[in-house]
């Protein structure tokens, strides 16, 4: 994806009428660049270590090639080209990677182009997830920036035979500070020259007091291109002599093809049929006479060795054999145990829940002359490139991975089936071809988020503190299980890891959005409230009273006092909750008002106040809006989003009976980020999700008395929560 | 034998050699290369497909295409007049109302059907007539944010 400044050059590969309309190769499009700066920086070895140790499941982790991260140049009309791994889906880079360069650099926003997730073009990069865009690449970012500004201020120091000390910048002219009218422009100094540089990432950034970019709330820089219909995603790709591919799927996840016959669907006009072992597909020019052709392929499945549904799967996940991991621990728990005056066990379960990107998977591939070049839509360029030349037996170099503008991931994206199937197709018809995946194959073929089943074992002591704290998450992971609270005696055990041994679950399972934090948040958080409401203390005052973290003690009292919380215990039935948590190094606390009508069992959420301590924020602006995307988001994976599932049929095939949150659903949200002085950048996409099946339980609780343990909070789960409790 | 439907798309008359049954939405992916519709369920159930027939918000997914015979098809390439942006566009980039923006177009000629039907909306009214539109970004506060403001401009321009 290629989003051009107002004021850079114009055309390339966004304008032309094909796909592969100008599309230069790294070679080719250095040289064109021909005389300029050009500035690759290398990931110091702790930030990279940072980034690949981020948990987050994928097939094929990309081995890093090639020995810089982060690119620039500066070109001779001083329009500065950045080249990212990272991708743009929704998230915001394609704003805020250009506005951290634009401060570092000391340009105007107007000169900067980027251009993102091309692995021909850009730096290798481990995938955009784990909201690590900001906090860990950002780094290396913006010391690409600041290393090209000491060229420029040498360079302009030799010009203007002063000392650097003497110059200032800005918007890409370097001026002498004690005569204004001697200046010269980033331009002028790179003209005629070539200057390459090549360094670690050692730079000084600028601090927060002298940022004068970084910080101011911009709107988003692919609006225009995106409310025009001119934003391209890997569906909307074209060359000539396309074949649009129709693929078989099984009945159901498991089952595999006996046999197929496909001799009514080659007796369409114009269509091609693809058998090779684990993939048949129908092809034509069009794609939705491809579809209809597929429909008259008869096959037959052995059926799914599966016989789990979604309700007999916790059981199966409870008793599972698989060796526990110790998360954290302190103390003893059956020292506590025995100090507990009140006990408080409960099990928390969450089922699968699915993706759902507006955008299906989609993928053109050009295989041709010991060649490929795909268009994806992926997360994970360099992972998908790896695929494609492994599937296709290419030397990795042989393999291009372009992704346009992504329609939405939210970890959904980390795989790239449709791009393997979309280049094998190609390969094997020996034209281009693309695979857009229908609704159905996108449920059929998600990385679910996996169900998991969380125990905890808890209980009071006689000053109404928690006197130990025994957690066991299985199969969620136990990212954002941090109990944060002052608990002498406490135990932490994962099992299983976020996605568990292999054939422990029915589907594929992947990072969704946080992966695994909004299950233990929802977990800790509602046994949190549980145990003040035992307690009979208000639940932000029973929070505050045994909180070991400044600052989640911070977020904690903004949150009660933008509120304007009256202290209550719970059930109060003013409908309020609370929940706090912590995630990708950020802190959040959220406060919700719920209504709950008993004879539907329907739960309306009114109002929600979120703050988020995140560190130091680039954009304001894209940070609200990735918060308001979470809240929202979340929505759906506490009430109404889930797999019904048997024998490896899903009930849920598109959105028919998946339920999005929706328009009507969504209640008066207010978010507020808290200024964190001189701290570095933390995660802004992920945390914002992570609290809201929580407080939405703690609402429930809070306006009902009665405690809803599973996710999603569905009118039936709380009309039988109701009359259990009655 | 491929049919033949003359129809007006985006102001210019077109005339389309193809079977009249397929569906509008692939006949304008494919066929006319407009890919500003999107394809996100094929049931009618998410919006994305949306454009405006005869200025009606319709689901392209789910009309054939000899359905558009002799009327007027506007994709979300075609709303801008001019060079002169629509005022729900405006809108929708002065609010950021859109995060993955493959929701958008749909979203947006959605809007403009409604806003026809409702010149003055209360925000409830916005909400009720963008419900079956779906965006999984959650960008719904700020679209209707968008649209209420769209309201107000197009108010303002066209004094009634």
């Amino acid at each position: 994806m290629t989003l051009r400044s107002k004021q850079g050059p114009q055309g390339g590969p966004a304008s032309g009428k094909w796909a592969d309309a100008d599309l230069p190769t790294r070679r080719e499009f250095l040289r064109r660049f021909g005389t300029g700066l050009l500035v690759w920086v290398v990931l110091r070895d702790t930030a990279g270590a940072e980034e690949s140790e981020a948990a987050h499941p994928v097939k094929v982790r990309p081995k890093p090639e090639g020995d810089f991260n982060a690119f620039l140049s500066i070109g001779e009309d001083g329009h500065v080209t950045c080249f990212t791994g990272k991708i743009e889906m929704g998230q915001g880079p394609v704003t805020s990677l250009p506005q951290m360069l634009a401060e570092e650099l000391d340009v105007s926003m107007d000169d900067v182009s980027i251009v993102m997730g091309d692995t021909e073009l850009c730096p290798f990069d481990q995938g955009t997830w784990g909201s690590m865009t900001t906090s860990v690449f950002g780094k290396v970012w913006r010391a690409a920036a600041a290393e090209a500004r000491a060229v420029l201020m040498d360079l302009a120091a030799a010009s203007l035979q002063v000392p650097v000390s003497q110059l200032t910048a800005r918007d890409g002219v370097v001026t002498d500070s004690k005569d204004a009218t001697r200046k010269v422009t980033y331009g002028q100094l790179t003209q005629g020259r070539r200057i390459e540089r090549r360094v670690s990432v050692n730079s000084d950034l600028k601090a927060p007091g002298q940022f004068r970019v970084i910080g101011k709330p911009l709107l988003r820089r692919d609006s225009r291109d995106k409310v025009t219909g001119k934003a391209k995603y890997a569906g909307d790709m074209r060359l000539p002599g396309m074949l649009y591919a129709s693929i078989l799927r099984p009945p159901a996840s498991g089952a595999t093809l006996r046999s197929a016959d496909t001799s009514a669907a080659r007796k369409i006009d114009g269509v091609v049929v693809v058998e090779q072992p684990g993939l048949v597909a129908v092809l034509h020019e069009l794609p939705d006479v491809a579809a209809d052709a597929l429909g008259k392929v008869k096959a037959e499945f052995e059926p799914s060795p599966s016989r789990l549904d979604d309700k007999t799967i916790y059981a199966h996940l409870q008793k599972a054999e698989v060796e526990p991991r110790i998360s954290t621990q302190g103390g003893d728990i059956s020292t506590g145990a025995a100090r507990a005056v009140r006990r408080h066990d409960a099990t928390y379960l969450g089922g699968y829940v699915a993706h759902a990107a507006m955008e299906t998977h989609a993928a053109l591939a050009h295989v041709e002359g010991g060649k490929a070049t795909v268009w994806a839509s992926t997360q994970n360029p360099f992972g998908a490139r790896e695929e494609i030349a492994n599937e296709l037996g290419l030397p990795i170099p042989s393999v291009r991975v372009i992704t346009p503008f992504v329609g939405g991931g939210f970890g959904g994206k980390s795989f790239n089936l449709q791009a393997v199937e979309a280049a094998r197709l190609s390969k094997a018809t020996g034209r281009p071809v693309q695979v857009m995946w229908t609704r159905e194959e996108e449920f059929f073929n998600d990385t679910f988020r996996p169900a998991s089943v969380i125990n905890i074992k808890s209980g009071l002591d006689a000053d109404g503190r928690i006197a130990f704290w025994d957690y066991e998450v299985r199969f969620a992971g136990d990212r954002a299980s941090e109990r944060l609270y002052d608990i002498p005696d406490h135990r932490t055990l994962a099992v299983g890891g976020f996605s568990g041994p292999p054939g422990i679950h029915p589907f594929q399972v992947g990072a969704w959005r946080a992966p695994g934090s909004s299950n233990n948040a929802f977990a800790r958080e509602s046994h949190v409230d549980q145990l003040a409401s035992i307690a009979g203390i208000d639940p932000i005052e029973f929070r505050l009273r045994q909180l070991k973290d400044a600052r989640m003690e911070r977020v904690l009292k903004a949150a009660a006092e933008k509120w304007g919380w009256t202290p209550g215990k719970s059930p109060s039935r003013r409908g309020l909750g609370i929940a706090c948590g912590a995630d990708a190094g950020s802190y959040v606390a959220a406060i919700a008002e719920v209504g709950v009508e008993p004879k539907s069992g329907i739960i309306t959420v009114k109002r929600v106040l979120w703050v988020q301590e995140m560190g130091l924020v680039i954009n304001p602006a894209g940070a609200k809006i990735q918060m308001e995307g979470g809240i929202t988001m979340g929505l759906g994976y506490a009430l109404s989003e889930e797999m019904h599932f048997k024998d490896g049929v899903l009930r849920e095939t598109n959105f028919d009976t998946y339920g999005l949150p929706r328009f009507s659903q969504v209640p008066r949200i207010e978010t507020v980020i808290l200024d964190a002085g001189d701290s570095p950048s933390y995660g802004g996409g992920e945390p914002a999700i992570i609290l809201t099946g929580a407080v939405i339980a703690n609402a429930v609780h809070d306006a009902t008395g009665v405690r809803l343990l599973e996710l999603p909070m569905s009118p039936d789960r709380v009309l039988a929560a109701i009359a259990a409790k009655a | 034998m491929p049919d033949t439907i003359d129809f007006n798309l985006n102001g210019q008359p077109v005339r389309v050699s193809a079977e009249a049954g397929r569906d509008l939405l692939w006949v304008l992916r494919t066929d006319l290369g407009l890919t500003g519709p999107k394809y996100g369920c094929g049931i009618s159930q998410c919006g994305a497909c949306t454009v405006l027939v005869d200025g009606r918000a319709i689901r392209s997914c789910s009309v054939p295409l000899k359905s558009v015979k002799g009327k007027s098809v506007v994709t979300i390439e075609g709303l801008a007049a001019e060079g002169r942006l629509h005022p729900v566009q405006e809108a929708f980039i002065a609010h950021d109302a859109l995060q993955c923006g493959f929701c958008t177009s749909g979203m947006i000629m959605t809007a403009c059907d409604f806003l026809r039907k409702h010149p003055k909306p209360t925000r409830d009214q916005v909400i009720a007539g963008m419900d079956d539109n779906l965006c999984r970004c959650g960008a719904h506060v700020r679209i209707v944010d968008a649209i209420m403001e769209a309201a107000s401009a197009m108010a303002g321009r066209t004094p009634s």
